[in-house]
């Protein structure tokens, strides 16, 4: 009979994994616009950094002298800059290298904050209190004096910038970690866990944490767009990414001179595509939660 | 006799959900006279708080009031406005919420919270609201009310921040007070306080009563007349007696039925039509007990604070014990109860025995062995494991809510019995669900997606689902409905007879423990105060607290005076 009912079971079973995910995800999109604006520019973000250098209709560091300094045309959408460089195509080539950055960046923090927050949350004592302390006093400097320290300490390469922006997220990983993991440590469902045979690391990963990823993903999203930000910022004063490499940040600090005289679209279309990248970003967080929050689903 | 001070006629409320508008109730009819005490029974979905919100006007963003007429005092309400709701609340119509401790500010002074109603209805002016505020809470019987006035309602425990909240319902002498479960979720000895205070306060000021409750029994003692709902209809309303003793719809007949108290076993709590065959017998239980319990003690000691550790000053207070050298043994197939208030240590002792906490000393003996000697941590890896398994008290917290009913069910088979075939773990949930009764097609939904019965049975199969010795059972239909209540209880009188499991059967309900344990353990302050045969401690009671206990679980009136429990024959 059980053979039989398992039969009728696995007929009747719902649609695959990846085909209610993807429900899932049509819904809260389609529940809040402005989740599903977030996710389009998000789409646009990505297929821009992948496929920007094969859009483009020009070489973005090649230097035209006569063609210095021109507004947006039709020939050129963005103008060009003082060495006569296409500003559109070094606007979207740039797109790879900023999401790259702060995509490490955020990734590297989520990981390693995560990871120190929900063993001081899970098991307290010792760890916790040492913890504890070191990210408070990352978070007493000034974060931003703190990364462009870090930068100019250890060198001048993409490889610091994404380590320090990573170290000056990483409290806020290990606080919200801390806090979700301790407020569930107790939880009956995790008791419950407990007398099924798991220890206490098992406890941690498998049941736990996966809790507790709703207000990380929140803070993931508002900490990407604080990393791009953090990274053109860095190469706005001159750490981090160096010309003529096309990176927002540069871009904005190199048209900044020539907003004076009047030519204002060296540094406003980069600082556009940055404003629309961190807005992007910090409209996400909401669409993100709803994502991996699994009462959303029904 | 005289107009209604509340008529509620065909009202409709509707809220939307993913799936377009339903009705969350239809079709209701009520009217409420001066001075009287209605109640509305029904178990959780059956719309009887929306109902009351609706009178109040406080329904959530996705509710709305789709038609119908609220009449108060002759006023339409279901169409007034906010600012004439926001004078009539408080003021002509007060509420008690369920979970007084939620509905106090924690951060302001009860005196202040109880001051701000009545300086809102101006009912006093700043000068005289501390006067005024003092006495309720004198009214309300808070012992020395002007130190209370200054604490915060952390400080006080569930019955007291529930009288106080009372004093805010009660401060500008409404007409109408609406109570919506006002004494769930605290102790039976509270509860009478509470209900009988509220009793005494709403009649001597002529006030009308609106009592929500999931519970038969208290309605039947404290209300004139009942109303029973279900599915957001009003199926029978009539005089609490008539309706208690001749109920003329099936499902108030069912519910009266499942209502644990006067049953003689568990299966009268179930309808008569579809009633499984009769319990097989038990086997007798064996001399050699199964676990053996002595001298048990958990305390938890204050820490210092930190100026006594900086200057390194010795200050000794006593540890507080939650569990005070405790005792007792389970026999080989007995079922024993562990009864008592909140805080008297019953959970601390369950959780002691399951190896979740550790004991600050004493031995438990599981099958002869000691089990305190493997660390908590380190109990996971211990053969016993899999024989001490557990039903927890809310079957929603217990589940984790990101795996399907099918994981949970199979994470002790994974863990402990180290099983990976799929196949295999697939086929020992099934047969496990359909011990419990449940349907398999629930099995690959997520907690939030079943019904509060259902995620009972998950929780209880996946406790069952590695044959446990001993299975311990902290208050497994606390957070169920009557009739879910009677169906779990079933299935585990159903299971401990076909399984020869020994149940610990940790509650506070007297009447639930009756008809399922051999054994009664009363506990209080971390000690044991009484133990014997259930029958015997339920007849005889020697200590004054289980006394106490008993005389404190609600009964209707008609049938106090009836002075047996038997069940009504017309049933």
């Amino acid at each position: 009979m059980s053979a039989l009912a398992g039969v009728s079971v696995g007929q009747q079973r719902q649609a695959p994994a990846w085909r209610r995910q993807w429900q899932h995800f049509r819904y809260v999109t389609t529940a809040n616009p402005v989740t599903l604006l977030a996710f389009i520019g998000l789409g646009v973000m990505i297929a821009v950094a992948i496929l920007g250098p094969y859009l483009i209709p020009y070489d973005p560091l090649a230097s035209l002298a006569e063609k210095a300094l021109k507004p947006p045309s039709l020939e050129h959408w963005f103008g060009t800059d003082q060495l006569g460089r296409d500003v559109f195509s070094r606007v979207v080539v740039a797109t790879r290298l900023d999401l790259l950055i702060s995509v490490s960046a955020v990734a590297l923090s989520f990981v390693v904050g995560a990871a120190i927050g929900a063993a001081a949350g899970y098991w307290g004592g010792w760890f916790d209190q040492l913890s504890g302390r070191l990210l408070d006093t990352i978070m007493a400097f000034p974060l931003f004096v703190l990364a462009m320290g870090i930068v100019a300490a250890a060198g001048n390469t993409i490889q610091n910038i994404v380590i320090a922006t990573a170290i000056i997220n990483l409290p806020f990983y290990a606080r919200v970690a801390r806090a979700e993991v301790a407020i569930r440590r107790n939880a009956a469902y995790v008791q419950a866990a407990r007398l099924s045979g798991s220890s206490d690391l098992r406890l941690l990963i498998c049941t736990i944490f996966p809790n507790t990823l709703p207000p990380m993903m929140v803070q993931l999203s508002l900490n990407m767009g604080w990393a791009i930000l953090n990274a053109a910022g860095l190469s706005f004063i001159g750490l981090g990414v160096r010309a003529p490499t096309a990176e927002w940040g540069i871009m904005v600090a190199e048209g900044a001179n020539f907003i004076i005289s009047g030519e204002w679209w060296l540094a406003l279309f980069p600082g556009a595509a940055l404003m629309l990248a961190v807005f992007t970003f910090n409209l996400l967080g909401d669409g993100l939660r709803d994502l991996v929050d699994p009462a959303r689903r029904t | 006799m005289n107009p209604a001070l509340l008529e509620v006629s065909d009202l409709r409320v509707e809220f939307s959900t993913r799936r377009g508008t339903v009705a969350a109730v239809e079709a209701v009819n009520l009217q409420l006279h001066k001075g009287e005490t209605l109640g509305i029974v029904g178990e959780s979905g059956s719309g009887k708080s929306v109902t009351s919100y609706a009178v109040m006007k406080i329904l959530d963003r996705a509710r709305r009031i789709a038609g119908g007429r609220i009449l108060f005092n002759g006023m339409r309400l279901d169409d007034a406005d906010e600012p004439l709701m926001n004078d009539l609340r408080g003021r002509e119509i007060s509420m008690i919420f369920q979970n007084p401790r939620a509905a106090l500010n924690p951060i302001r002074s009860i005196g202040c919270q109880i001051e701000d109603v009545l300086i809102r209805h101006a009912q006093a002016t700043r000068h005289t609201a501390r006067d005024k505020a003092i006495a309720l809470l004198d009214r309300v019987r808070i012992r020395e009310p002007e130190k209370r006035y200054h604490a915060y309602p952390f400080e006080l425990s569930g019955g007291m921040c529930q009288r106080v909240v009372i004093a805010i319902a009660l401060a500008c002498r409404p007409q109408l007070l609406i109570a919506d479960e006002p004494t769930t979720g605290l102790d039976v000895t509270t509860q009478r306080a509470v209900m009988e205070l509220m009793r005494e306060l709403t009649r001597s000021a002529g006030m009308s009563t609106l009592l929500i409750t999931h519970d038969l029994g208290l309605a039947g003692e404290f209300c004139d007349r009942i109303l029973v709902m279900e599915k957001g209809r009003v199926v029978e309303m009539n005089e609490t007696v008539a309706l208690l003793t001749a109920p003329s719809h099936p499902y108030t007949r069912r519910l009266l039925r499942a209502t644990p108290h006067g049953a003689q076993t568990v299966r009268d709590l179930l309808p008569e039509d579809d009633r499984p065959s009769q319990l097989p017998p038990m086997q007798a239980a064996s001399a050699a007990p199964l676990l053996e319990v002595s001298s048990l003690v958990k305390t938890y000691a204050a820490p210092p604070g930190l100026l006594d550790r900086l200057l390194q000053r010795n200050k000794t207070t006593a540890p507080f014990r939650a569990v005070d050298d405790i005792s007792f043994s389970v026999g080989h197939g007995e079922s024993v109860a562990l009864v008592g208030e909140s805080g008297c240590g019953k959970s601390t002792t369950s959780a002691m025995i399951m190896r979740l906490l550790e004991p600050s000393s004493g031995v438990i003996r599981f099958k002869g062995r000691d089990i305190t000697a493997i660390p908590a941590a380190q109990f996971c890896a211990s053969p016993d494991r899999r024989l001490l398994q557990m039903v927890f008290q809310d079957p929603h917290e217990s589940l984790n809510p990101r795996t399907s009913a099918a994981d949970a069910i199979a994470e002790p088979l994974r863990r402990l019995d180290g099983l990976t075939d799929d196949a295999e773990i697939r086929h020992r949930v099934e047969t496990v669900s359909s011990e419990v009764g449940l349907p398999f097609d629930l099995l690959e939904r997520l907690p939030h997606q079943l019904s509060g019965g259902q995620k009972a049975r998950v929780g209880i199969a996946r406790a069952i689902v590695m044959r446990p010795e001993l299975l311990v059972l902290d208050e497994p239909t606390a957070a169920l409905d009557v009739s879910v209540q009677a169906l779990v209880l079933n299935l585990l009188a159903d299971l401990r007879a076909r399984l020869g499991m020994s149940y610990l059967f940790v509650s506070h309900d007297l009447d639930v423990v009756r008809l399922l344990c051999d054994r009664i353990i009363v506990m209080r302050a971390g000690r044991i105060v009484e133990e014997g045969e259930t029958a015997r401690v339920l007849a005889s009671p020697e200590a004054a607290y289980t006394r106490e206990l008993l005389a404190a679980i609600p009964r209707p009136r008609h049938r106090v005076g009836a002075g047996t429990s038997s069940r009504l024959a017309t049933v």
